[in-house]
């Protein structure tokens, strides 16, 4: 945490361009490869119509969306983290995506489309929010384990929720769900909502990026260094759960990079939340851009489920840095 | 001013009736020891004098302000709390965590300076731990990480000193060596109060005595008229043998 704004900007400004590399290679990679100099045509306002609406209307919005939701979701998890200083903890683990997936899928069920089925995810999302936080919360304080048990309670109960739904629900029906399920960005719209949002996020938690530090020392080591515990702590879990239903929204339900992501990069760059967060959303979206170009390329033209690329991604890399930093 | 007072105070302790409200002021230049057995309340008297929880009836002031119309910004540039308890979630250095004692002197926006870093870095040296500076904390004694507690108290620099058993874990010298900070802190125009276990510490560097009786009763005042054995007996449940080495009343037990 002795981190000095000097020491600040290189990492990033090396995650910026690891970003930017493979957001370029995103628009490239497909089904139909197009090369730097079709890029470079559409980009000065030139190029076959074919290329421009590849690139303008499909591959630049959904990669977009993969990296605003792969920040995200990496910047919820390290937030809840923080706040439950317990490494376990990210937004699947603690039922909000569990929440959020309910109520897509019931939307499906009924027969709804679009907006629908945001406005019911994110719903579900709070739901699951009130939910772990209220019954957390009792009469006591919350106590991280009990904190992270009821979420890991209620992700099992929506976890029961959704496999009841999947069964009885038509068969027509079920290859969307179950693609929503494993995270799936061909249904993405405008990438922009998620994207601002992650920036906004980002540039309100710069302030309170050292209160967040303290905060990781415990409630009482903080509230006896000058921080109001409380507010911060529902600031952090508000905003948690925005930033994962919106990410659920967006992209169904991706598990994995909430959690790998910030510890990849604790275990790298130290514990400064100041460095973290923002080094979180680069990351997180950095991750997802390649996991989603991987998952439409591998098997093109058939997709695969970006989530299942994240695991396979992010389990051995993240068991390495596990294993080195012993 | 450094002035921390007490008024009337009802400490919460839970399933227990009110006893004696405690009425007394630390002024600057005094070192106060909290006596007690386990559970009398050392350290939920510590807290509720740091705001970190209410009290059930009574009064806390700093320098004649209220605790509760002070922020807690404000609570913490005045008084410092040494916790008899640590957890560390994430890893971090010994550094980085005497550090995080400049965090009440800091705007948002501001990063740690040079002028930060130079007063961690005197904190830690002072309570001889500065060799381990780029140590992860989890890998610390018992003994060191109480010594960088006090450190990163040192470090947040308060004029009102709060310490839980600041000799726990400490060995024979680390021990007089802490105590030998306080009372230099108290030198220096701070206030301070601890709990302590160790009678023979706090009849040697305390110069006022607070006894927390199991039941709620309490009673106050400089140390010369506290020390009675009978009245130290009576706290302790236990008979002592009373001894006079270096002009200071020792205690010992008796079997």
């Amino acid at each position: 945490m002795t981190t000095p704004r000097r020491v600040l900007w290189p990492p990033l400004a090396v995650l910026a361009l690891l970003g930017l590399a493979v957001l370029l290679l995103s628009v490239t990679l497909g089904s139909a490869a197009l090369s730097l100099a079709d890029v470079w045509a559409v980009a000065r306002g030139e190029g076959s119509p074919l290329a421009r609406t590849l690139i303008l209307d499909l591959r630049i919005p959904r990669s977009l969306s993969a990296f605003a939701v792969g920040g995200l979701l990496a910047v919820a998890g390290a937030l809840m983290q923080v706040l439950l200083r317990n490494p376990l903890a990210d937004p699947y683990v603690l039922g909000l995506s569990g929440g959020a997936s309910v109520g897509a899928l019931a939307a499906m069920l009924a027969g709804l489309g679009g907006a629908v089925i945001t406005g019911s995810a994110f719903a579900g999302a709070f739901l699951s929010t009130l939910l772990v936080f209220g019954l957390a919360h009792g009469t006591g304080s919350w106590t991280p384990s009990r904190l992270l048990l009821t979420g890991v309670v209620v992700a099992a109960g929506w976890g029961a929720v959704i496999t009841l739904m999947l069964a009885i629900s038509p068969a027509e029906r079920l290859p969307g769900m179950l693609y929503w399920l494993m995270g799936d960005l061909s249904y993405s719209r405008s990438p922009w909502p998620p994207l601002a949002l992650l920036l906004v996020i980002c540039l309100l938690l710069m302030p309170l990026g050292r209160s967040l530090n303290v905060m990781a020392r415990g409630p009482l080591q903080a509230a006896a260094l000058g921080v109001n515990v409380r507010p911060l702590e529902w600031t952090i879990y508000v905003v948690a759960s925005v930033l994962t239903a919106t990410a659920v929204t967006t992209a169904g339900s991706i598990g994995f990079v909430g959690l790998v992501v910030p510890h990849m990069l604790r275990l790298v760059l130290g514990n400064d939340q100041r460095l973290i967060l923002p080094a979180c959303a680069l990351a997180g979206g950095t991750l997802l851009v390649l996991a989603d170009t991987l998952a439409r390329t591998m098997i093109a033209p058939e997709q695969l489920p970006v989530g299942v690329i994240t695991a396979l991604l992010g389990v051995p890399t993240f068991l390495y840095l596990l294993y080195r930093s012993r | 001013m450094n002035r921390l007072e007490i008024r009337e105070l009802v400490i919460d302790v839970p399933g227990r009736r009110d006893g004696r409200a405690l009425t007394l002021s630390v002024e600057p230049g005094q070192v106060w020891g909290v006596l007690g057995p386990n559970g009398a309340g050392k350290t939920t008297l510590l807290h509720t004098l740091a705001g970190l929880r209410g009290p059930r009836a009574g009064q806390v002031l700093i320098d004649g302000r209220p605790l509760a119309a002070l922020g807690r910004r404000q609570v913490a540039r005045k008084l410092g709390l040494v916790f008899q308890e640590r957890h560390d979630g994430f890893p971090a250095t010994v550094r980085e965590t005497a550090l995080i004692g400049r965090h009440p002197w800091l705007s948002a926006w501001q990063m740690e300076g040079g002028e930060d870093l130079r007063l961690a870095e005197a904190a830690l040296e002072r309570l001889d731990v500065d060799h381990l500076a780029e140590r992860l904390v989890s890998t610390l004694s018992g003994g060191e990480r109480q010594r960088l507690a006090i450190a990163t108290v040192l470090t947040q620099a308060p004029q009102i000193w709060l310490a839980d058993e600041p000799t726990n874990h400490l060995d024979l010298h680390h021990q007089s060596a802490v105590m030998a900070l306080l009372a230099e802190q108290a030198a220096e125009g701070r206030a301070v109060m601890m709990c302590l276990h160790d009678l023979n510490l706090a009849a040697r560097w305390c110069d006022h005595l607070l006894l927390l009786y199991p039941d709620g009763e309490a009673c106050w005042g400089p140390a010369r008229d506290m020390l009675v054995p009978a009245a130290l007996e009576r706290l302790y449940g236990q008979r002592l043998a009373t001894a006079e080495i270096d002009g200071a009343p020792v205690f010992v037990p008796i079997r």
